[in-house]
């Protein structure tokens, strides 16, 4: 009966479940202020963990959908960090460089910088700071392109478009 | 989707709290502490899987026989707590049960494959005692275990007891 169990909402295995333990820490502990002190530690660790949770999260949507809706091409997420702070962005092939060779003069030139703007901007703009680099180049001889990202920190005020 | 993220995350830090909780007298531990902890998770578990299915069932006329049960545990109990239905049910009709999950909920974040199969039972308590919850507000007083062999499958067992 599908009436029925679309009433049982997701919470309420969560509420549920939280009763169960602060009952189950009120049995280990002997006084309310452990139970106090062992609850925000969990709730520290589960905290940490939903930050990496929504990285991966924001990972993936800038790898699925920003990539290929401006251009075309899905990279693939790799290489978190033990952290979960920083990851890989794989492009196996990168449309700006499309019939593109550099120069011999120009061997220290970053062709596709623009995207590592491009990224760090847009971030900035859902007030994350972090740190966007170029680790392989296939316009340098690197098989693939790779992108690294890191997460820095969470902007607190909102800063006035085009502030540099 | 935040909601299942937040249910995994406070499963698995009780999880880690129960066997921390047992381990901090001794420094070590054996095989009668990893069954107090399995105990503890599974009663927790228990308790929860009756407050669920009492809500779940509140407004459902009441059931034919125990298939009639086990087929609604596969499929409405399964969806809400795990979000997705039992993949294959067997039964020798005579009060066993075997539910097999292909892609279980609370093991996906742990691996795939073989890799921390020995880690698996103690994420697996919690969930039998919740069957084992449900099951017995239904009228149904049961044993569940679970086996996993290659994650993030399993399979739950479950015994009908007969008085």
């Amino acid at each position: 009966d599908l009436k029925a169990s679309s009433r049982v909402t997701n919470s309420e295995l969560f509420t549920l479940t939280y009763g169960a333990l602060v009952t189950q820490l009120c049995k280990d502990y002997e006084n309310d202020e452990e139970v106090n002190k062992q609850l925000d530690k969990m709730g520290y660790n589960i905290g940490v963990r939903l930050i990496e949770d929504f990285l991966a999260q924001t990972a993936d949507v800038i790898a699925k959908v920003a990539f290929k809706m401006y251009l075309g091409i899905t990279p693939s997420v790799t290489n978190w960090s033990p952290a979960g702070d920083e990851f890989s962005l794989m492009l196996e092939n990168n449309p700006l460089v499309d019939f593109v060779e550099l120069p011999d003069n120009h061997s220290t030139l970053i062709y596709s910088n623009l995207l590592c703007g491009v990224l760090r901007g847009a971030l900035e703009m859902v007030q994350m700071a972090v740190d966007v680099r170029f680790v392989q180049d296939t316009l340098r001889g690197d098989s693939v392109t790779e992108i690294r990202m890191k997460f820095i920190k969470r902007i607190e005020e909102n800063l006035p478009a085009g502030d540099e | 989707m935040a909601d299942e993220s937040l249910f995994e995350f406070l499963h698995m830090e009780i999880v880690s709290h129960v066997y921390k909780e047992q381990q901090s007298s001794k420094g070590e531990m054996d095989s009668k502490d990893r069954a107090v902890c399995v105990s503890v998770l599974e009663g927790m578990g228990f308790r929860v899987g009756q407050g669920l299915i009492e809500r779940l069932t509140r407004d459902s006329p009441s059931f034919k026989d125990e298939l009639d049960i086990m087929k609604f545990i596969c499929k409405d109990f399964w969806t809400k707590v795990f979000r997705r239905q039992v993949d294959n049910l067997r039964t020798n009709h005579q009060g066993t049960y075997v539910l097999q999950d292909n892609k279980f909920a609370l093991l996906t974040q742990l691996s795939s494959g073989k890799q921390y199969l020995d880690q698996a039972p103690k994420y697996l308590a919690f969930s039998c005692g919740m069957v084992r919850g449900a099951l017995s507000n239904l009228g149904l007083d049961s044993v569940v275990t679970a086996e996993v062999s290659v994650m993030p499958s399993c399979k739950f067992q479950v015994v009908i007891q007969k008085l």
